[in-house]
């Protein structure tokens, strides 16, 4: 089921966050918002996960609107990774990933123990994200880019049809960056679809199969890397000017040079 | 993991009865297990005082436990207290009221008094906090409530039309088990038994609430709906706690404090174990208040109260080692 969101608009203490925009995800597809700070990704990321109503348009799930889909069997079809960690108690990792399958649970399930797939979902979840080796550690006690991995793994527990992330890669050293990609990439190819919020344009053009560029509460562009992470449009969008160029084995490589004076008239 | 937690339960359980067994016998007189049920004096001091307040003190000390497990998991904070939100003070300031005017002369008017106080400090929380389930808002209600009240019961003490009321109301007050009957443990049992399974269902969605607001959203966790449970679980537990106990400070904060690690801190999973361990720490300290020798017995509120000062001073020497 893909999901469509039409004429969004929203103001938050009467600033326009999110000003009549609509788009089009495609499930099996990464889909990436890119856009300077404040231009209104994460409002639209959480417009999409049902966790703000926009002041006006539809966001639709499939023929379904997603606002009268009871919230357990959103929460089911729906995973959001937020841009902060955010863990409370020392409780262990492998407790942390079983949240993720709290939409299959219901409210007393867990006190008569996990199904099956519960187990299953939570194992192929740890082992997606390499973190099956700290299963017993505490989640508190992990480096941040260790969390990441492990609140990533607490999202894809839970099997989503759509997996929401903000910044997922944020905290990740390199290695565990490609990890995090690939592994993203595996679950657009399984048939799930991936909106991510990204900051870094190399990793956008990597993993990205479409691209919203976001100004503003604006959608500036959307289309495929090649229509939309173009000097002009990611001028526009960050008033920087870029060096696009491929690396050896022909990957795209995206490079901030210097802030653009010409953004304005571009 | 699971079996580790079943070892914990039966073994607070088992410790639990042994405590029980043991009040009975223990009290200004001694009555040994073989004349319970002799049929004379001795056994009606067993059957018809001991248990009464044994039964009581467990069932205080497990709603207390369980609500201040759920009130930390709720706030995300170690060290909420369920009187943070007012609903134990709107209880008192409901039982106050009696005694001010009087119609505790007649038994039943005073836990029903601070029954209704329970209440009304539920809806003016549910009311205050509205419904957008915010945590902030919630513990901004709950501080109003809990000063208003606060003043309001103040008032009535400095207001009391004798001394010999003013004094009344300062020791009901400090909390305690004497006096206990049938009649009490008839009143709160249901109240508490409802409060405890509204408290259960919501362990899993506290649970979710571990990775903060918007992933337990994300989860399906209505926040809204989770405040109402934990407002009327903890309303109904500690309202009715106050009414047949007074107000029993420590319990509700400490008992999660010290399970907590032994449940590997999930929220969900410290319910239980901490109703279990209340019940058991309120009817040990109980004990203790009865065999003490003094001339007047050492209200149980105020055991409590002296017990926690060390529990805090440890609390505090070991984050200090910690954070150094």
């Amino acid at each position: 089921m893909d999901i469509r969101f039409n004429a969004l608009s929203l103001n938050l203490r009467g600033r326009p966050v999110l000003q009549n925009i609509s788009g089009h995800l495609q499930k099996g597809k990464v889909t990436v918002i890119l856009g300077a700070n404040g231009a209104g990704k994460s409002t639209l990321l959480s417009c999409l996960a049902s966790l703000r109503t926009a002041d006006s348009g539809t966001v639709m799930l499939g023929d379904q609107r997603l606002s009268s889909i009871p919230a357990p069997i959103r929460a089911r079809r729906i995973g959001l990774l937020p841009q902060q960690a955010d863990i409370h108690w020392e409780i262990n990792v492998r407790a942390l990933v079983a949240l993720g399958r709290l939409p299959h649970q219901g409210q007393w399930r867990k006190w008569g123990g996990e199904s099956a797939d519960d187990t299953a979902a939570i194992a192929k979840a740890m082992a997606q994200t390499d973190c099956a080796q700290f299963a017993d550690r505490k989640a508190l006690r992990l480096s941040g880019g260790e969390q990441a991995r492990v609140l990533l793994a607490r999202v894809l527990a839970g099997e989503p049809d759509w997996v929401l992330a903000d910044e997922p890669l944020a905290n990740l050293d390199p290695a565990h960056q490609m990890d995090a990609i690939a592994c993203l990439k595996d679950v657009a190819q399984s048939g799930a679809g991936v909106v991510l919020v990204l900051h870094d344009l190399t990793q956008a053009a990597r993993i990205a199969d479409h691209v919203i560029i976001m100004k503003q509460g604006r959608i500036q562009s959307a289309g495929s890397c090649e229509e939309v992470l173009t000097h002009d449009q990611l001028a526009q969008a960050f008033g920087v000017s870029v060096h696009i160029g491929k690396d050896s084995t022909g990957a795209p490589i995206i490079t901030p040079v210097s802030r653009a004076e010409i953004a304005s008239a571009a | 993991m699971k079996r580790h937690f079943g070892i914990l339960n039966v073994g607070l359980g088992t410790a639990l009865l042994i405590v029980m067994m043991a009040s009975l016998m223990a009290g200004r007189t001694w009555i040994p297990f073989a004349e319970w049920l002799s049929g004379d004096l001795r056994s009606m001091i067993v059957l018809e005082l001991r248990l009464p307040r044994a039964c009581i003190g467990a069932l205080v000390g497990a709603a207390l436990g369980i609500s201040g497990a759920a009130m930390q998991g709720y706030l995300r904070n170690p060290l909420a207290d369920p009187g943070l939100f007012g609903i134990s003070s709107s209880a008192a300031l409901g039982a106050v009221t009696s005694l001010y005017f009087g119609y505790a002369v007649s038994a039943f008017l005073l836990p029903v008094f601070a029954l209704i106080g329970a209440g009304l400090g539920m809806t003016a929380l549910a009311m205050l906090s509205g419904r957008s389930g915010s945590l902030i808002l919630f513990t901004l209600a709950g501080i109003i409530l809990s000063s208003l009240t606060g003043s309001l019961t103040s008032l009535l003490i400095s207001l009391a039309p004798t001394p010999f009321a003013a004094s009344e109301i300062v020791t009901w007050l400090m909390g305690a088990l004497m006096d206990r009957s049938w009649d009490d443990v008839k009143l709160a049992l249901p109240l508490m038994a409802i409060g405890i399974v509204l408290l259960l269902a919501a362990g899993r969605n506290l649970d979710a609430l571990t990775l903060g607001e918007s992933t337990a959203r994300s989860l399906g966790v209505n926040m809204t709906r989770l405040q109402w449970f934990i407002v009327a679980g903890v309303g109904l537990c500690v309202g009715t706690s106050v009414a047949v106990a007074g107000i029993i400070g420590f319990v509700g904060l400490v008992v999660p404090h010290l399970v907590r690690p032994l449940v590997g801190h999930q929220p969900s999973a410290l319910m239980v174990p901490s109703a279990l361990a209340g019940a058991l720490l309120v009817v040990l300290a109980d004990c203790f208040v009865r065999i003490l020798p003094s001339a007047s017995e050492l209200r149980l509120g105020i055991a409590m109260a002296v017990l926690g000062a060390p529990f805090f001073m440890f609390l505090l020497f070991k984050m200090r080692r910690e954070i150094a």
